[in-house]
């Protein structure tokens, strides 16, 4: 297993997960009041990252908006994979078929539609805030792992031991459950990786045009969307926002690649 | 492989057809009204009620889907509410920004993945690989309308080599539009790139360990034609795939980066016609991005079956 | 040898360098790029409300018969001089003689009587329509004169004119006004490339004083870190309504660089709904206004840039009565109010906030004051789209923030069906009797009464007057300091040497 990955990556993701779960509880400093005597000033020893624009602290800034961005993500994948896997395996299975046919034109006309202009339709429409933001990343999330499933399932049913496990007499669902599946693991794994990271930086791109969580709750890409204009004058405001995304999404990347290689059947016999 | 053809374009129409019924109706529930929106705080009932009328919204939305639809078969896509200009005009305006961009962007992102990719793939474990994987691991992290914000401080207030943002239009001379495209095709190109050249390695990989090739090495063929010759063609199916919904993605999904660079392109188009609830240049708008997915998308279908032959029925 | 080869070459290029810049220094620009914020919907300031619109045509491009000069006073413009009758009914324009329209027609007097008219018209989309519905009918007199006969006594008439939605058209270029407007200023329209910019340039045949600029270039930008990076790297030379006052200060330490602050008719306020609820006791609104700061208000969310007010009115008024002490920040007065109305336990409101950053920052800043008093509120960010369709018209609001920069606009309270639901009798009985007067000493103290009465009964909490920050290049000199109407008056812009 590389460690050179799994070890940078743990390691920013238990800082963000832990960073997001002890702000359930306690911040260093409470975000609800505003100071805007104390606004814009650098690190220091009093506040570790500066503060905001309205005198918050920008460490416990960070932390909740770890919270924000680590549940959207989360659910938002499991939405998409938890529908768009059984449905690519599917399609596979019955490839040519009707189902096959439907499944993929449905996923054709969910990803036809542009996701961003969806998702702030569907603000414009419902209001703008978290939940929103899970659904509409969620369910441009589905035909993704749909595709791919289908599109690598195809190539394994033509293999040797899926027609092996058929001649036994084994059905289409356990030779996808059985046989299929696990050999797409490390193609699921390294997909669902980019996937959480993708909506870790979606819900920042929606918060910063403002379709996020709504304030006074803090989100990575509103700070972002506010800070723009005082980049200039006070740089810090922009820049750790900046970073925690990057962080977060790297340590996942990293913790993914380690995960990938684990999980990889043959790299584990070449051993 | 005819047949195979024939029936994806009839797939495909029918695709069109329906997304243009779903279209239509998701984006009709959209609450508020354009008139309104137009004529602002003081305005009477009655001068919002006579835009109305004037507007043609009074009508079913039956008639309105009817004339939208047929109307666009024929290349009328109707005419903005608030702009009160054909939408087939404005939309070929600004689809000359858009697509270039798009264009560029992605050309950007192959150029550097391919290369990035392959190298990672063939010295896999060395050095190469693990500086290839470290920049595609921070290109990929990095929010992209982040990076244009640091883009536009160095390039463009700093160093003012590059403008700031805008577009002269094509009438100002190719390098000049192009000068203006180039911060952000960057922008938009490196998380591209780095997913990419990611996908492209772990699917090297992948097929890198298959028996076919272990036979073909078996036979004598050099890592090097092993590579070109057999690895890469099939690992370019999931690559495929990806590089077709990053194409369409950058169609609509810059318009981020076209707010921040001011770019007069279709994805900024779409942002404010929602917000102005023109409703009608958003559907056309949108019906056009379907249109040209569900095109990439048979196309990359078509390329499937063509690298793998497996996959003709 | 080399050496002096060198400083012949030298001495040769630095005196053909000081030639070129000298040449240079003579002839001052005569093009000017103004960046706006909102692209306007179509070019037709009769059509519709979008100040956007105004923000390029009026008085550049379209010309009434009166106008707004740069302190907000009426001027006159295509009517040379009026009358008006004793009774306050009857108004003679003499009118300039001599106008060209921008494609050759001239102007006169039934050129009046059809934009009136137009504008009075049942189907017309005109949004200040009720400005002039008081006109009962146009009576042309002659070739340069006209007379307006209206129903009821007003002394508001010339000042209803100077409205961009008031201006003078032609009727054989009507049709085509929206993207190729045509009218009577020192300026024509000539392109407009959409998204992007619109294009003015020199009317050679123009009446009165020719502008001094040969080419003006309205463009575009919404994003203010655009507006930012577009300002520095000189991509513009002027933005007049520059919309992140925290970067002003950048600006004010570059010699490059003017920054011009000035007022607009922009109150802004924090809107209550009093139709039900909490909110209809006036103790619960008295408690907001006097939990909030308006002072932290103005620091946070505008760096500094504006004026505290104390009651729906411009301080930059004659007419002004200074009400801010009235409800100066007392957060013990305010707890023991809401104690009073029987919240003692706090109280939950809704707070919808438009787009502008004087609504979100305001709102986030004024979010936690009231949270100081035990008002939680509950924050929405709309857009405009569903601000007018969820507030403005549908009421379904507790607090929202909204500037309303249309002068003299204390007549919305005489409205019982606006949207925050004032319904006071002898309120409205006060604005009508102030439309028909025309005595301006009794104008004056009707608008005292009305500020007082509106400032008593805490109708909003009123924050500040909306700040007009302006960049420019040093050099370019003659633009508006003031907004008495949202326009950008290009009129006597130059360039200085």
């Amino acid at each position: 297993m590389r460690l050179r990955s799994l070890i940078p990556g743990a390691l920013l993701v238990l800082l963000v997960v832990v960073a997001a779960t002890v702000s359930i509880v306690w911040t260093p400093y409470d975000i609800t009041r505003l100071v805007i005597a104390d606004r814009l000033q650098p690190p220091s020893a009093t506040h570790w990252l500066g503060t905001d624009q309205y005198g918050r602290d920008i460490v416990s800034m960070l932390m909740i908006g770890a919270r924000t961005s680590l549940v959207v993500a989360l659910v938002a994948v499991g939405i998409g994979a938890g529908l768009g896997v059984p449905l690519g395996l599917l399609a596979a299975a019955r490839r040519g078929t009707l189902v096959d046919e439907a499944i993929m034109r449905m996923n054709d006309l969910v990803f036809a539609f542009p996701a961003l202009v969806i998702a702030i339709m569907i603000t414009a429409v419902y209001g703008a805030g978290a939940v929103n933001a899970i659904i509409a990343i969620g369910i441009f999330n589905v035909p993704v792992f749909a595709r791919l499933v289908r599109g690598a399932a195809l190539s394994l049913w033509t293999r040797e031991f899926v027609l092996a496990a058929r001649v036994a007499g084994k059905g289409t669902a356990r030779i996808s459950f059985e046989h299929v599946l696990p050999n797409l693991a490390s193609l699921l794994v390294v997909q669902a990786t980019i996937q959480f990271s993708l909506g870790i930086l979606a819900e920042a791109g929606l918060a910063y045009v403002g379709l996020g969580a709504s304030p006074p709750t803090p989100s990575w890409g509103r700070m972002l969307a506010e800070s723009q204009t005082l980049v200039s004058i006070a740089p810090h405001v922009a820049l750790f926002p900046g970073l925690a995304i990057v962080g977060a999404v790297l340590g996942l990347n990293l913790l993914g690649d380690a995960l990938r290689d684990w999980l990889d059947p043959r790299l584990r016999h070449a051993r | 492989m005819i047949a195979y053809l024939a029936r994806r374009a009839l797939v495909l129409a029918a695709t069109l057809v329906v997304a243009s019924l779903v279209v239509f109706t998701t984006i009709e529930i959209v609450p508020g009204d354009p008139a309104a929106y137009m004529l602002g705080l003081n305005a009477s009932p009655e001068t919002v009620m006579a835009l109305r009328r004037e507007l043609g919204l009074e009508r079913s939305g039956f008639a309105r889907y009817l004339d939208w639809s047929t109307g666009m078969l024929r290349g009328d896509f109707g005419v903005s509410y608030t702009y009160r200009t054909p939408i087939a005009g404005m939309i070929a305006d600004r689809v000359t920004v858009s697509l270039p961009l798009a264009l560029f962007a992605l050309t950007l992102a192959i150029a550097v993945a391919l290369p990035a990719g392959l190298l990672a793939a063939s010295r896999r474990g060395g050095a190469l690989d693990t500086a290839v994987m470290g920049f595609t691991q921070i290109g990929i992290a990095v929010p992209n309308f982040w990076f244009a914000m640091l883009l536009v401080l160095l390039f463009a207030i700093e160093l003012r080599w590059l403008p700031s943002g805008g577009f002269p239009g094509w009438q100002a001379g190719v390098g000049t539009a192009l000068r203006a495209l180039i911060l952000p095709s960057i922008a938009l190109a490196l998380p591209q790139a780095a997913i990419l050249a990611r996908v492209l390695r772990s699917a090297l990989l992948d097929t890198l360990g298959e028996d076919y090739i272990r036979t073909a090495r078996a036979k004598g063929l050099s890592p090097r034609a092993t590579l070109w010759r057999h690895a890469l063609r099939n690992a370019m199916i999931p690559v495929l795939t990806i590089i077709g919904l990053q194409f369409s993605f950058l169609l609509a999904g810059a318009i981020i980066i076209e707010n921040v660079f001011f770019l007069p392109g279709l994805g900024r188009l779409v942002f404010q016609s929602i917000a102005s609830r023109d409703l009608v240049v958003v559907e056309s708008v949108v019906m056009l991005l379907v249109f040209a997915v569900v095109m990439v998308t048979f196309l990359v279908d078509l390329a499937y079956a063509w690298v793998d032959p497996r996959l003709r029925r | 040898m080399t050496v002096t080869v060198k400083a012949a070459h030298a001495a040769a290029s630095a005196a053909l360098l000081t030639l070129m810049l000298s040449a240079g220094a003579h002839a001052a620009r005569t093009d000017v790029t103004i960046g706006m914020v909102l692209e306007p919907p179509n070019l037709d300031p009769t059509g519709g409300a979008a100040a956007a619109i105004d923000e390029i045509v009026y008085a550049n491009v379209f010309e009434g018969l009166t106008r707004f000069g740069p302190d907000g006073a009426v001027e006159p413009a295509l009517a040379a001089s009026w009358e008006v009758s004793e009774d306050g009914r009857r108004y003679v324009f003499t009118l300039q003689e001599n106008v060209d329209f921008h494609d050759g027609s001239e102007f006169d007097a039934e050129d009046v009587k059809f934009s009136i008219e137009r504008a009075l018209a049942e189907d017309s989309t005109n949004a200040q329509k009720p400005l002039l519905e008081n006109i009962a009918d146009v009576e042309v007199i002659d070739t340069f004169t006209v007379a307006l006969n209206l129903a009821e006594p007003s002394g508001d008439l010339p000042f209803n004119l100077a409205w961009g939605d008031a201006v003078m058209l032609d009727a054989a270029s009507v049709d085509t006004l929206a993207t190729a407007p045509v009218g009577t200023g020192p300026f024509r329209f000539d392109r407009w490339v959409q998204g992007d910019r619109v294009e003015l340039v020199k009317f050679d045949g123009y009446w009165g004083e020719p502008a001094q600029l040969d080419k003006a270039v309205f463009k575009f930008i919404s994003e203010p870190t655009a507006a930012f990076a577009a300002m520095m790297a000189g991509d513009l030379d002027a933005f007049p309504n520059f919309p992140a006052p925290e970067n002003l200060v950048q600006f004010e330490s570059d010699a490059r660089f003017a920054v011009v602050v000035g007022s607009t008719e922009g109150e802004t306020i924090l809107a209550m709904n009093g139709r039900e609820g909490p909110l209809a006791d006036v103790r619960v609104r008295r408690a907001i206004a006097r939990a909030i700061d308006r002072q932290e208000i103005i620091d946070g969310a505008m760096y500094g840039y504006g004026t505290p007010i104390g009651t729906h009115f411009a301080p930059h008024n004659p007419a002004y009565v200074d009400l801010v002490e009235q409800s100066a920040t007392d957060r013990d007065a305010a707890k023991a109010l809401l104690k009073e109305a029987g919240h003692a336990d706090g109280l939950v409101l809704s707070l919808k906030l438009p787009p502008p950053a004087y609504a979100r920052r305001g709102g986030e800043i004024i979010a936690a004051q009231l949270r100081e008093v035990g008002i939680d509120t509950d924050i929405e960010n709309l857009e405009w789209a569903q601000w007018l369709e969820q507030v403005f018209k549908g009421h379904d609001f507790d607090l929202t923030i909204v500037s309303h920069t249309e002068p003299m606009d204390i007549n919305i309270y005489a409205r019982p069906d606006y949207y925050f639901g004032y319904d006071d009798a002898d309120f409205q009985a006060l604005m009508a009797d102030f439309a028909v007067e025309t005595d301006d000493a009794t104008r004056t103290e009707l608008l005292g009464e009305a500020q007082r009465r509106i400032a008593d009964e805490q109708v909003n909490a009123y924050l500040f007057q909306l700040a007009k920050t302006g960049v420019a290049a040093a050099a370019l000199k003659g633009l508006w300091e003031n907004s008495p109407t949202q326009a950008n008056d290009l009129t006597r812009v130059h360039w200085e040497d």
